[in-house]
């Protein structure tokens, strides 16, 4: 996994509640077996005007102008700013990658979905819980300045406005050193493979029909 | 001391270990995969050179690219087959304890499967790369979705590494009234607490309507607990668990069952439990219901009218309503009834048992589909369910009365096979998801009960089936 640190990045405002990861990649992306090449399709069904495949090369597919991602303002953006519950529905970790994939590190957002947000840690994006009052904020300031840019700093936990508005969020220790490190989780358990062992031993004696 | 909650005691017999900051490395008892969610997790672990830890906790099958007609045709789109293939191949690499390939007699939906052979059990942790796997938790289980991360963690390590979640009680006592079920239960909750009611929560689901609940219904209502937003819902184990499980191929037999049976019937929260956040509803209250929007929460009593935009305060809910309404090209005030539909779709992983096809069945007998209706499919859960459903005569209900009658799978319930809906095509659907685009772009969803569902299709319009 990619280490995240500090990001000074544009920021692209999504503006709906219950953004569900079926309206993030739609299904027929789901039939790809590789874990990469998902950016193209984000928002397929938002962004395009066309029915999206897989496999289609985007570049001449008509788009829709009014979504946030066709405006010219927003390209190149790094930082997505969303509403409540992003990341409904399935547990489709291809709905992250190709969050990643498009060019995506940080969310902001008053709240994710579960599965969603540690789908989102594993790939290097780091989601940012953010009061209501914070988000409605950050949407009022981006809206009114364009190339309206973010300081996200994980080291410190705090997200910068160039209005000087600074905010701190929450994170675990765990994930915080996993990110910052960009360490591969795997790794991280099988050094308390022997613990897992003796827990297996123990479960299996307790539970002998498991 | 305060008791402990089911929640408590299943997490507390699972944790190897735990971080000065609360994160758990937890131990998984059964893994579930299917096709659309593994292949990046065995080439991570193909890629590490890495084993399974215990193939014998996986149970695989294909379910989501497979065509539920014309099944001597094999799979025609080659991108879906070329999934399912990788399936076959990765399993015969790292080895599973139960595997049911394309066409196998028993395949089918991997969460009806896995409680159908007693592969599911009470006590167990059980995950999946499927947000459904909130399911298993009908059986006292823990059982939730992850990521394909977390897919190939499980299968690196047997664990998962965790925060525990909070615990919330969601009690409905009573007596269902007529023509309200499982699905009802689980529609109303979601409309009270919302899609994000449940994030950070483990849902349990106590009371007596949920008591009176058969096993099929319970894993309807759990089911259904990842649409309020929780990974996983859990039902306490009662004498209706055990006998569901009793002589099911993976359940254990002779002194082995006795003992489990006297384990499994600790596995109820403590009568001074505490929780988090309790809910209470009447089950009386419960009417069929039927969703309106592109949300799970936007759903009313079938008695109701599609909700006016400018009563709503909030304004990004307002939107939410407006754009809903925009999609499902519903207009404001319409009542539930006048609601015309193009579609039908009974099955998907929420209602496709065999009480489900009874139910759908029973309305459907001797009636005919309306001519408006241009496509009615029944999807059975599994080719066990589809075989119970023929010695009891419910295909040829469904025939008779103009359903298609159809191989299991996953099928209209997403779409990544051939069936779907057309773009603007309206489908009164059994299934959990509402979302824009859910059922085939463009198409236009309303989540229902099987009754409900055979009800809007023998009529053209939804009913209620209270009225028939």
């Amino acid at each position: 996994m990619k280490a995240f640190t500090r990001l000074n990045g544009l920021v692209c405002p999504l503006d709906r509640a219950n953004v569900d990861t079926d309206a993030i990649i739609p299904k027929q992306f789901l039939k790809s077996i590789k874990r990469a090449g998902f950016g193209p399709y984000l928002f397929d069904e938002w962004r395009y005007t066309d029915h999206g495949e897989p496999g289609m090369d985007c570049t001449h597919r008509p788009t829709n102008a009014d979504f946030v991602l066709n405006q010219s303002r927003y390209a190149g953006a790094q930082v997505l700013l969303a509403r409540d519950n992003f990341g409904c529905g399935s547990s489709r970790e291809h709905a992250p990658w190709a969050i990643e994939d498009y060019g995506f590190c940080v969310m902001i957002a008053p709240s994710f979905a579960d599965i969603f947000f540690s789908n989102s840690y594993k790939n290097g994006i780091l989601p940012i819980v953010a009061s209501g009052d914070v988000v409605d904020r950050l949407f009022r300031e981006c809206e009114a300045t364009e190339g309206y840019r973010l300081d996200v700093n994980l080291e410190a936990q705090t997200v910068t406005s160039p209005s000087g508005f600074s905010f701190s969020f929450e994170i675990t220790p765990h994930r915080k050193h996993c990110l910052l490190n960009g360490l591969d989780e795997i790794g991280l358990t099988l050094m308390h493979a022997d613990e897992i062992r003796s827990f297996e031993a123990k479960h299996k004696a307790a539970q002998p029909w498991l | 001391m305060a008791g402990k909650n089911l929640y408590d005691k299943l997490w507390d017999t699972h944790v190897v270990r735990q971080e000065a900051d609360g994160t758990c490395l937890l131990y998984i008892d059964r893994h579930l995969m299917h096709e659309v969610t593994s292949p990046q997790a065995f080439e991570g672990l193909r890629l590490a050179g890495r084993k399974a830890w215990r193939s014998d906790s996986i149970v695989a099958v294909p379910d989501h690219n497979t065509p539920t007609k014309d099944w001597d045709r094999d799979i025609d789109d080659p991108i879906s087959k070329t999934q399912v293939d990788t399936l076959d191949a990765n399993i015969k690499e790292f080895g599973a304890l139960v595997y049911f390939p394309f066409k196998h007699r028993n395949q089918g939906i991997i969460h009806v499967i896995a409680p159908e052979i007693g592969a599911t059990l009470p006590g167990m942790t059980v995950v999946c790369g499927d947000s459904h796997t909130a399911t298993h938790g009908a059986f006292g289980a823990l059982a939730h979705g992850i990521g394909t991360s977390e897919v190939e963690h499980v299968l690196a390590t047997q664990t998962l590494v965790q925060k525990k979640s909070k615990a919330m009680l969601v009690r409905i006592e009573g007596e269902l009234a007529a023509g309200a079920t499982a699905k009802d239960i689980a529609l109303a909750v979601i409309g009270k607490i919302g899609t994000a009611g449940g994030t950070g929560y483990c849902i349990e689901f106590a009371g007596s309507a949920i008591r009176a609940l058969s096993m099929e219904g319970r894993m309807t209502v759990c089911n259904l607990a990842i649409e309020a937003g929780a990974r996983a819902g859990i039902i306490g184990v009662d004498q209706t668990t055990i006998n569901y499980l009793e002589g099911r191929t993976h359940a254990p037999k002779g002194a082995l069952w006795d003992q489990a049976v006297a384990y499994w019937k600790t596995l109820q929260s403590d009568a001074d439990a505490k929780f988090d956040a309790v809910i209470d509803m009447a089950a009386a209250d419960i009417a069929p219901q039927v969703t309106w929007g592109t949300s799970p929460e936007q759903v009313l009593p079938v008695s109701g009218t599609v909700p006016n935009p400018a009563d709503e305060i909030d304004p990004v809910k307002r939107l939410g309503i407006e754009r809903a309404l925009k999609y499902m090209d519903l207009v404001a005030s319409t009542p539930i009834t006048e609601i015309r539909i193009d579609k039908v779709f009974i099955g998907s992983c929420t209602n496709s048992r065999i009480e489900d096809l009874r139910a759908a069945a029973a309305v459907a007998k001797g009636k005919k589909v309306a001519d408006s209706v241009k496509l009615a499919l029944v999807v059975p859960g599994s080719g066990t369910v589809k075989r119970q459903a023929e010695e009891e005569g419910l295909d040829k209900v469904f025939l008779a009365a103009g359903f298609e009658w159809r191989e299991p799978g996953c099928s209209m319930c997403l779409a990544m096979n051939a069936d779907r809906l057309s773009p603007g095509e309206r489908c009164a659907s059994t299934s959990n998801r509402n979302f824009e685009g859910r059922q085939g772009p463009g198409g236009r969803t309303h989540l229902v009960s099987p009754a409900m569902a055979a009800a809007a299709a023998i009529a053209g319009h939804f009913v209620d089936i209270r009225q028939i």
